[in-house]
């Protein structure tokens, strides 16, 4: 099967949805001529249907949320993660309550991209993974797709879903490559993937600690447990049934996740588990998640703070010797 | 749904229609007002009381398909947009048979069946939605333009300026309309606004900002109508400021230390839009006393018609909390974070 890289991935799928739909339109700013999938836009599409912005978040998340409201389709680039956090009014007010406020009157059906940039010694202010705000915010969906595969269905799906959708892009994953069929294998918005099965260990991964966890696992597995590791990809909304299926089976639960500890999705998941499965576990849930400091600029210290293939390799093993006890 | 009690034969354009429009919003206010001081409703009240003019004379200047985006007090363009009273009251009520089946309340009432299409609570949050719809209106060459209402405390938020901007360089049809009603809750507007006029804001965006007598609707229609005109033409948005003045306080349940002069207050109840354009309407020979006597007694039906049917309809049932979070019906439920097995 052909590979593309991630970020290829998602240009097909912009290209795809743009020629089906003529209230298909893009936003954001740079995007005529930007790195970040759709230089060369202009050459295929309408001027009018590709919009450079200017450097007004609020605004542009809005006319964003009014044109959805009224008939088009926009994909907005948001560039990074933390420019959202300029706009968080339109997000919060607008975006996630219009549906629900005009009791379906009005329907938003808007696609943000907010790319995830961090551990790229791109400074304090530029590294955020706000995810777990948004996710404070019912009305929204959230996705984080990590496979090239899952990056063009899952971005197609949320061009075409009816209620807003945000796609965090982890952009360690923008080079990667990977087998995507045509069309791509579904991976429908609120469904997770196991993406390695194993018996002793549930793994759960958002985003690149997915790549992590897959590490871990394939390491653990010479040391003879058996690490099952789930790709979120949904974060709302979740799927419960697969976490709490693949928790039944293994008995314990590790969540890997880049956001900072506080009220992460790995805190979500991590409470939910034990809540509703806690008959089913053998251990103590564990988190690997980033610490509650900012990113700081320099390498030295900015690579401390986030989960790595290490820091989920030594959570596991800590559950698994817990669990021994057990049987 | 209770029928329409206005007479189709009133254009709501004409001067006549617009002073009926006037009343019914003035009428309606009155009757929620009455609802919350007897506990018949939750919350707060944000009434429309002395800027009656602006409503009717702006929404008489805007076409059939034409979008309204308004405020936190938007009680006024529905009703001055021809809008049944009854489901109005009703999502005043909260109750199911409202305009958004109780969701909204009486700080979004909407009704986007006549044009009032949507409205936004916070502070200049909703202006940048509004460039969104006329973004839509210039993509499909529909024709149609949006009108954006804020009010003066609105005027110094950041979304504004970006809306403005963005309206501006994209040269959307889209009208922004300043009610300058002279305090934000209770802060003056002399005060806090760097400018006298507004509309003297336009300038920094490139775009015509015209001032209107806010107390008279023909003003108003006449400046917003040529901002409409203007817009649907493709010659981008325009600011219309109309100067006016709310004779009650920021919202009803929501008390306050004494913020601005009683004789001020006084002057401006004295000087009473409704009252004076019937005054204007008589002696200019638009209609007798008897024609106005008889538009009084009917929109006072409509609005008792309008009470009855809200007070008699049913609140959402507790099943209902769900319904509407997604265009999905399938995930109107509970998550099974929330649900115990």
């Amino acid at each position: 099967m052909r590979e593309l890289t991630y970020l290829a991935a998602i240009r097909e799928a912009l290209i795809e949805e743009m020629t089906d739909d003529d209230a298909v339109i893009l936003l954001g700013q740079d995007i005529r001529a930007n790195l970040y999938g759709t230089a060369g836009f202009l050459d295929m599409f309408p001027e009018e249907r590709i919009r450079d912005l200017p450097t007004s978040e609020t605004a542009c998340v809005g006319a964003a949320v009014g044109a959805a409201m009224t008939g088009l389709r926009p994909v907005v680039d948001m560039g990074s993660a933390s420019f959202s956090f300029v706009a968080l009014d339109q997000f919060i007010s607008e975006v996630s309550k219009i549906h629900y406020m005009s009791a379906g009157r009005l329907k938003v059906p808007v696609t943000y991209r907010i790319p995830l940039m961090y551990n790229g010694g791109v400074g304090v202010q530029h590294s955020d993974r706000p995810y777990p705000m948004f996710m404070q915010m019912p009305g929204l969906k959230l996705i984080c797709p990590t496979t090239a595969s899952d990056a063009k269905a899952m971005m197609k799906a949320a061009i075409r879903d009816d209620d807003p959708v945000i796609v965090f892009e982890d952009t360690y994953n923008w080079s990667s490559r990977g087998p995507v069929a045509d069309p791509p294998a579904p991976a429908p918005i609120g469904t997770a993937a196991i993406v390695r099965e194993g018996d002793d260990v549930t793994v759960v991964g958002i985003g690149r600690t997915v790549a992590f966890a897959l590490a871990a696992a394939g390491e653990l597995a010479d040391a003879g447990v058996s690490a099952e590791v789930i790709d979120l990809r949904s974060l709302a909304p979740i799927d419960w049934d697969t976490i709490f299926g693949s928790v039944e089976k293994t008995g314990r639960l590790v969540v890997a996740d880049a956001a900072v500890s506080t009220c992460s999705a790995a805190s979500e998941i991590a409470a939910t588990v034990a809540e509703h499965r806690f008959e089913a576990l053998r251990a103590p849930v564990r988190r690997v998640t980033s610490l509650p400091v900012h990113s700081p600029y320099t390498p030295a210290l900015e690579r401390e703070i986030y989960p790595d293939a290490g820091k989920i390799t030594a959570a596991v093993r800590s559950v698994a010797k817990q669990a021994s006890h057990g049987h | 749904m209770m029928a329409r009690m206005q007479p189709a034969t009133d254009d709501i354009r004409s001067m006549v229609g617009m002073w009926r429009q006037m009343l019914r919003i003035r009428r309606f206010d009155e009757a929620a007002s009455r609802l919350l001081r007897s506990g018949q409703m939750p919350g707060v009240l944000h009434l429309t009381t002395g800027q009656e003019a602006v409503v009717a004379g702006s929404s008489a200047a805007m076409g059939p398909d034409d979008l309204l985006i308004g405020t936190h007090r938007n009680h006024g363009y529905p009703i001055a947009r021809g809008g049944d009273l009854g489901p109005l009251m009703a999502e005043v009520l909260g109750k199911a048979t409202g305009v958004c089946q109780g969701r909204g309340g009486e700080m979004h009432l909407i009704d986007p069946s006549v044009g009032a299409f949507f409205s936004s609570a916070i502070l200049g949050s909703g202006l940048p939605v509004a460039v969104g719809t006329a973004l839509t209106s210039q993509l499909q060459r529909s024709g149609r333009v949006t009108l954006a209402t804020f009010g003066d405390g609105a005027s110094n938020e950041g979304a504004i300026h970006e809306s403005m901007n963005l309206a501006a360089i994209w040269k959307l049809p889209i009208v922004f309309l300043c009610e300058n009603n002279g305090y934000a809750v209770t802060v003056a507007a002399s005060y806090a606004v760097s400018v006298h006029d507004i509309a003297d804001r336009a300038a920094a965006y490139g775009m015509p900002g015209a001032v209107a007598d806010g107390s008279d609707p023909v003003a108003v229609r006449e400046a917003v109508g040529a901002a409409r005109d203007r817009a649907g033409a493709g010659q981008g948005p325009s600011l219309v400021e109309a100067k006016t003045y709310r004779t009650v306080d920021h919202a009803e349940n929501l008390p306050s230390q004494p913020y601005r002069p009683e004789e001020e207050v006084a002057s401006w109840r004295e000087r009473d839009p409704i009252t004076s354009f019937r005054g204007r309407l008589l002696a200019a020979g638009h209609a007798t006393a008897g024609e106005l006597d008889k538009i009084e007694q009917e929109v006072g039906e409509e609005v008792a018609a309008a009470v009855e049917f809200a007070c008699d309809s049913p609140f959402p049932a507790p099943a209902a909390l769900w319904e509407h979070m997604y265009a999905d019906p399938s995930l109107n439920r509970p998550a099974a974070s929330l649900s115990w097995p």
